[in-house]
Parts: C-alpha cells; sequence; structure tokens
C-alpha cells in the first residue's frame, strides 16, 4: 500500500485533492467559470476569436422567437439542434439531410417542420434542462466526423480532451464511445480513453473503467499508433482556447471535422485524471515543467514549442 | 509561509480546545464517559430538646473541613428560630435562638456533600504548626504506669505515628497488662471518653494530637452515628488513627464533623437534649454534580456551559452539536478515502433521518424507498414534466410509499411504522431527485456508486452521531468544535492521494513509463 503511493508520487500522479488544491484552485478564478460553462457564451466567444467552432446558425431564447427557426435554418441541408443547458445528450436533435418538406434524421426516419418546432419549444420550456428552468435552443453546424476514427467509435462521438496548463497543452486523450457507455465520450461511463503521445499525436495506451485495455471493447480492433489528423493545428487550437477563457487549469474538448478539420466543442473548468491513466503517465512532472518557465509566451504558436520540452517528462 | 499560518493557527485551535477540556477535566472534574454516578451523600443532624419555657440558645458544631467531601449545600430548619453561622478559627457552628421555647423543639441542620479528593497537605503548609502539649503532672499511679508504658513502646518505635500505632496496640490489648489496666481504669474503649483519655497519656510523650467526629458515609444505612477518632500531628500533618486498633487511618467515606472535645452540641435553657443524624443518598450523574461543583466554586470555564441554557435548548444542542461530526465523518470519507456520494451535506441528512428510524430499518427504508422513487421518476421522465412539478410529483409519492409501509406494519403489528411518519421525507425526495440527476449525467454505475457511497457515509455517520460518549463529550465539551474545526482546515489543505485514487491508479503505479515512450516510438 504505501510502496503503491510512494510509486504513483514517483510517477507524478496527480490526485483529485491535488488537483483541486495546487491547480483548480489558485488558477482557475470563480468568476473566469461562466465562460465554461455557458455554452452559448464559450461559443460566441470562440466566434469572436477566430477559434474554430461548429458555427452558430442562431440562438432562440423565447417562445416567442421560436417561429425564427425557419429563418434561422434557411435553406441549410443539415444542421443540430440542442438545448443550452442539457447535459448528457438529451435533447440532442440531428438533422442529416432535407427531402421536399421533411427533415430527415441520422437514422433515415423523417420529422415534419412542425415537429422540429415543437422540438425547440420542448427545448425552450426546460424539458431537457437539469434546472428545468426555461432553457435556449442552439441551431448550429452538424460536425461530419472524420472518418480515422470510424473503426474504433461506437456510434456517438469521438472527442479529444487537450489538457491546457496555463494555455500550454500538457496532455491529450482520445474519448471513445462505446457500447457500454451508450455512445457516449464519457469515461465514467465507459467510454475508453487513448493516450496520445503529445508531440506526434499518435495513439499510445488506451483505458476503460479505469483499466488498461489494448483494443477496442467492442470491436477488437487495435487502439495504439494511430496518427490523429492535422495534430498541429489541434494542438495550436487548443492552445488558443486559453486566449478564450484565461483558466490556468482548463480542459478543452474537441471534434475533427472531415472538412474543417478541428473543433472546439466545450470547455471544461475541472477536467478529470483519467487522462493520466489513459497516458500512463503522470500529470506532476509536465505541469512542473511548465511552473519551471519563467516567462511564458503569449503567442499560441510559440507556447506550443514549449510542448517539445515538457513532452519528455 | 501561508502554510506555516495556516498551521498555526490549527495548532492553537487544538491547543484552544485541549486546553479548555483539560481544565474542565481538572478543575471541575467533569468525567470524559458519561454516566458515570456518583452520590449525592445527605447528612441530617436532627436536634430534640424539651424548651422550659423561656429563651433557648442551641450552639451546635457544623462541618467545616469535610475531609475528603465538598460541600454542594447547606440547609438550615429551624421554625421561629434566630440564626447565627459564626466561624471560628477551628470550627464552624451554628446557634439558633428563640426567645420562648416550650415543649418539645425539633431543629435541622443538612448538609450535601460528593466525594472529591482534597489535597490537604497544601493547604495546612499555610496554617501553623499546632503547640506541641505541656506534659501534665499525673497522678500516682497513673503517672508511673504512663512513663513505664510510654518508655516501653518509644524503645519499639521509629517515629512518632509508629509510636502511637504501637501504644494505641499496647493500650487496647486484648490482655492488658498492669499499667494498661491502671490507664484504662473507669474508661470504656471505644467510646469518646477513651480517645480523651489517649490524648492524655500522649501528651506525656508531647505528641500533638486531637479529638475529630465524623460520620462514616456507607452505602444503605439511614442511622449514622459521629464516631470519635484520633488525630496525630507529626511535624507536618495530621493523620488519622483508629483510637482501637492503632490503624492508620480513617474510617471508610468519613465526613469530618468536627474538630476538637468541645461538645458537638450545646444547649442553653433546654433539657433531654438529644442529636442524631441520618443518612440519605442520592445517585446523581457526574455532569450534575461537576455542575454544582463548578457553581460553587464560581469556575468561570462555567460560563460557557450548556447547561445553562433552558432543557429545550439544550435538547437541541444535542443533536446540533452532533452536526460537525457528522460532517467531519463526510469530509475524511471524502478527502481521504475517496467515497464517491451525492451532494455535500446528503449524507449528514441521511444519517440524521436514520437517528428518527433507527439504523436497520432506515436502511431499508431508503433503499425501499428510494427505489420505488427513482422507478416512478423514471416513468414520469416519459412524461417530459419540467422539474419542479416533476419533483413534486416524486414527493407525492413517496409520502404515498410511506403510507403504505405505514398501513402494512400497522396490520403487521409492527409499531416502527409510526417512526416512519417522522421519516423526513424531504430528504428523502431530495436523494432520488439528485440520484436521478446523475443518472443522467453520468449513468447507472455512476449513480449507484454515489448511492451506495451516501449510504455508507450515512451509517458512519449514524454511528458517529448516535453514539453517546460523542454525544456527551461534544455536549459538555463544546470547545471541542474548535477541534473539528481544526481537522476540517487542515483536511482542507490535504493534497495526498485519496484511498480510492491508490486503487484507481493501479496501472500507473506498476507500469514502467519508459515503456510507454518506447511504444509511441516505435510507431
Amino acid at each position: 500500500m504505501l510502496s503503491r503511493i510512494r510509486k504513483l508520487r514517483e510517477a507524478g500522479v496527480v490526485g483529485i485533492n491535488a488537483r483541486n488544491h495546487s491547480y483548480v484552485m489558485p488558477n482557475n478564478p470563480r468568476r473566469m467559470y461562466k465562460y465554461v460553462d455557458d455554452k452559448v457564451l464559450t461559443k460566441q466567444l470562440a466566434e469572436k476569436a477566430n477559434i474554430a467552432v461548429p458555427r452558430l446558425y442562431g440562438l432562440i431564447t423565447t417562445i416567442h422567437d421560436s417561429d425564427s427557426i425557419t429563418k434561422i435554418i434557411g435553406d441549410k441541408k443539415d444542421f443540430v439542434i440542442k438545448p443550452a443547458h442539457g447535459s448528457g445528450g438529451k435533447g440532442i436533435l440531428v438533422i442529416e439531410n432535407r427531402r421536399k418538406d421533411l427533415f430527415i434524421k441520422p437514422n433515415g426516419t423523417a420529422i415534419s417542420n412542425k415537429l422540429v418546432k415543437h422540438h425547440v419549444e420542448n427545448i425552450l420550456g426546460g424539458v431537457y434542462s437539469l434546472g428545468g428552468q426555461p432553457d435556449q435552443a442552439i441551431i448550429e453546424y452538424r460536425v461530419k466526423f472524420d472518418p480515422v476514427f470510424d473503426s474504433i467509435s461506437y456510434q456517438g462521438v469521438p472527442d479529444i480532451r487537450m489538457l491546457i496548463y496555463k494555455g500550454i497543452p500538457a496532455m491529450a486523450m482520445l474519448r471513445l464511445p462505446t457500447q457500454q457507455s451508450d455512445g457516449k465520450a464519457n469515461l465514467h461511463q465507459g467510454a475508453v480513453g487513448v493516450g496520445i503521445h503529445l508531440t506526434t499525436g499518435i495513439t499510445t495506451l488506451a483505458v476503460c473503467k479505469d483499466r488498461r485495455i489494448a483494443e477496442h471493447p467492442d470491436f477488437g480492433s487495435k487502439l495504439s499508433d494511430i496518427q490523429i489528423p492535422g495534430w498541429q493545428n489541434l494542438l495550436l487550437l487548443s492552445a488558443r482556447c486559453y486566449e478564450l477563457a484565461p483558466l490556468g487549469y482548463l480542459g478543452v474538448d474537441i471534434v475533427l471535422d472531415a472538412e474543417l478539420g478541428p473543433l472546439m466543442l466545450e470547455l471544461n473548468a475541472r477536467p478529470g485524471l483519467a487522462i493520466q491513466i489513459a497516458n500512463g503517465r503522470g500529470l506532476q512532472h509536465r505541469l512542473d515543467a511548465i511552473d519551471n518557465i519563467t516567462a511564458l509566451p503569449s503567442n499560441a504558436e510559440e507556447r506550443i514549442e514549449i510542448v517539445k520540452l515538457i513532452s519528455e517528462h | 509561509m501561508r502554510d506555516l499560518n495556516v498551521k498555526i493557527f490549527c495548532m492553537l485551535l487544538v491547543c484552544t480546545s485541549l486546553g479548555l477540556m483539560y481544565a474542565k477535566v481538572k478543575t471541575l472534574g467533569l468525567p470524559l464517559v458519561p454516566d458515570q454516578v456518583s452520590s449525592i451523600w445527605i447528612v441530617e443532624a436532627r436536634v430534640e430538646f424539651d424548651g422550659l419555657g423561656r429563651s433557648a440558645l442551641v450552639n451546635l458544631d457544623i462541618p467545616d473541613k469535610l475531609g475528603n467531601f465538598l460541600k454542594l449545600d447547606e440547609f438550615f430548619i429551624s421554625r421561629n428560630y434566630g440564626l447565627n453561622v459564626t466561624n471560628n478559627k477551628k470550627d464552624r457552628r451554628a446557634e439558633w435562638s428563640i426567645r420562648n421555647a416550650k415543649g418539645k423543639q425539633r431543629l435541622y441542620y443538612r448538609i450535601e456533600v460528593v466525594p472529591e479528593e482534597v489535597t490537604e497537605k497544601t493547604s495546612s503548609k499555610k496554617h501553623k504548626l499546632p503547640a506541641i502539649p505541656l506534659k501534665p503532672e499525673y497522678e500516682e499511679p497513673l503517672a508511673s504506669a504512663i512513663e513505664d508504658t510510654l518508655g516501653k513502646v518509644r524503645s519499639e518505635s521509629a517515629n512518632t505515628f509508629t509510636f502511637v500505632s504501637q501504644l494505641l496496640v499496647q493500650l487496647n490489648a486484648p490482655s492488658p497488662n498492669k499499667n494498661v489496666l491502671v490507664i484504662q481504669e473507669g474508661f470504656t474503649p471505644g467510646t469518646e471518653q477513651w480517645v480523651k483519655r489517649i490524648i492524655y497519656v500522649l501528651h506525656g510523650a508531647k505528641i500533638t494530637s486531637r479529638l475529630i467526629r465524623g460520620i462514616s458515609l456507607v452505602e444503605g444505612t439511614t442511622d449514622a452515628k459521629l464516631i470519635s477518632w484520633l488525630e496525630i500531628h507529626n511535624g507536618q500533618h495530621w493523620e488519622g488513627f483508629d483510637p482501637l486498633s492503632g490503624n492508620k487511618g480513617y474510617p471508610p467515606n468519613f465526613l469530618r464533623w468536627s474538630v476538637g472535645d468541645f461538645p458537638v452540641l450545646n444547649i442553653e435553657g433546654g433539657v433531654n437534649e438529644h442529636i442524631s443524624f441520618s443518612l440519605s443518598e442520592r445517585p446523581f450523574s457526574m455532569e450534575e454534580i461537576s455542575q454544582g461543583r463548578a457553581e460553587k466554586k464560581q469556575s468561570i470555564l462555567n460560563a460557557w456551559s450548556l447547561h445553562k441554557l433552558p432543557l429545550a435548548t439544550q435538547n437541541v444542542y444535542k443533536i446540533l452539536l452532533m452536526i460537525p461530526l457528522g460532517a467531519l465523518v463526510v469530509v475524511l470519507m471524502r478527502t481521504f478515502v475517496g467515497v464517491a456520494c451525492f451532494g455535500t451535506f446528503m449524507s449528514v441528512l441521511i444519517a440524521l433521518a436514520f437517528r428518527e428510524t433507527e439504523l436497520l430499518y432506515g436502511i431499508l427504508l431508503f433503499c425501499l424507498i428510494t427505489g420505488a422513487g427513482l422507478t416512478f421518476r423514471f416513468l414520469l421522465e416519459r412524461l417530459n414534466l419540467i422539474l419542479v412539478p416533476r419533483l413534486s410529483a416524486v414527493l407525492v409519492m413517496v409520502v404515498i410509499l410511506m403510507l403504505g409501509i405505514s398501513f402494512l406494519s400497522h396490520e403487521l403489528d409492527i409499531d416502527r411504522g409510526i417512526s416512519i411518519a417522522l421519516f423526513p421525507i424531504v430528504i428523502l425526495t431530495m436523494v432520488i431527485e439528485r440520484m436521478s440527476i446523475t443518472w443522467e449525467e453520468s449513468g447507472s454505475f455512476e449513480a449507484i456508486k454515489e448511492g451506495f457511497g451516501s449510504l455508507v457515509i450515512a451509517v458512519i455517520g449514524y454511528f458517529v452521531m448516535t453514539n453517546d460518549q460523542l454525544e456527551y463529550l461534544m455536549f459538555s465539551f463544546p470547545e471541542l468544535l474548535l477541534l473539528i474545526l481544526a481537522i476540517c482546515i487542515l483536511a482542507g489543505r490535504y493534497t495526498g492521494y485519496r484511498l480510492s485514487e491508490v486503487i484507481r491508479f493501479k496501472d500507473l503505479a506498476n507500469e514502467e513509463i519508459k515503456d510507454v515512450e518506447s511504444n509511441s516510438k516505435t510507431s
């Protein structure tokens, strides 16, 4: 027991107490949380700062405005409608295509204009929001997932979690939905986490339910040695999010779009620690290395150069 | 630096808390364990005499230095009499006076005492040494009998105490020799006169001695007698001797009533005077006694005593003071063990609810109602209700469930059902709501894990919060709150691993990082 604690300390594994006390509390001022917690605000700020996000087509805030959905959609062939404060993927309506007056969902079924509007009204009424408070409906770009993960992802949306410490990417992990996680990229629910080599963007180790695995539990396909396309772009995008929300200890969730490349999905003010297991290494040494750099550059391009220095730790 | 400040601050809190506690234990004798029952002894002296139809003056020796007892209270019960209590250096006397005493007169003096260790040696140091008695001029044949006896005993003893001891053995020998017979003449061993006779003999050896009277407080006795005892001063302190056996010490539980051979009772203007003592014992918890003690001693420590509050308020605080302990359990379980649970203090609330239902039924109810409520909650989910009406619907359902349980238990003649009504339903409803939210956000596994974690913490919290010993400690020593505060502050700065993380990160401890490195470089 004690020897394991010592080994963990040597490996620089950060525990929740240390994360909260040494990283989240001193680096993430409470007043900044709103940039992260409010998805609409995050998106609007990102668009203003020219950070690639799934484009916001429109926002409906009151039932009164729900008619404006037709105007927002216009003649767009595909889009997503989702609640601003939803959770667990509830209330997300994905429209892949349109045929005459009908909207086609990914599973091929078609719904009418009226049903789409009804869905918006449900969102506004707070049906999908946890607090039950009236919510806002977001209409945004439908991400066309990069096929690179098709063989290792069970339905849902695979995404990349970047851990940004003081603006510098410190660790990265690919999150793959499984059958057990019900198509959600949530590690708590059984999604697979795959460590990514920070400088190369090549996957290394994988973890599921906190335990080491080598193959995807649903497909049996190999999870290591996959090159994530456009890795440098991805690093840069994630590093720039620090300018958007100046949280020292920041989680950035990124999806890969087949056409647009990496897009920032959302930010997290208290990213979890499973990323360490997926990468087979503790965070501490890298965070210490960043702490030891006296003058951190304000330019994101320069900041991602530092990644090369710290990735050896 | 900041870290050091915090540590110093916590250190101060701990010291204050434990210091106050120590002072209370030491000076007030507040016990650390509850239900330590001790006795309050009530000794009553009853004075009776026949009045002569004129003014009467009753002079009664009343206890001053009690020996190993502490006086809690005393009462003088005397109808129509004027009372005057005089304090001399040697003794304390009550003087009752009346202008016209006719017929049977009865006066009472009552004292309530509790046992207490007295460090008499320190107090006697301040006093002047008693004067060494002059050698009396004995008459013959007493003179030579005493000389012979003392001389013989002196050769067989080392110091004052052994001398006295030896002498007493000689004087009380079952087959007394010629000299002793002379000394004993006219006296019966065991009477007060006998003790006076011994003192008279001891004066011949220039040994300071005195007669004391007292009562042996023995359980189960109601009629008490004043016992005459011998006390010898060896130049440093007084020591008691059994005037019959010569053994050093006092009778068991000896309450000293008077010192010196002055009569205990003295009545002017009355005849047929009689004094009798009665004894009763009242069990008292140590808390109450120390309360009395604190009031007697006018201790400032007592200023912060919860016993001073009205009883109803006290009862509230008995529970309220346990809540920080419950919170402490949550802190320890979350920060050091890493048990996942709902909310911050949901577990404390559940534990409080368990207080009302008793543990086993509490757990059973918790599982039953949460399970059923959760099922119902997911049925409601399909109706796409918004939060508040949904929560209310769950609440209604919980009440219906409890109604059902109550009816059922009534039918089955289990009286447990009645206490269910008091089971805080709101807490259960909140648990159900929290659990379903977690279920949606993080999945069933997480929800059940956190539910189970909350239950585990609640059970531990229940045991802590219903522990009689702890409840007593918290109530008697509220300064322990500072100790809890210190622990909370220190726990808030703990950055080490949680027990659960040692298991969670097991793979990281066992893996060699180099393997990972080579793995990624070969690709």
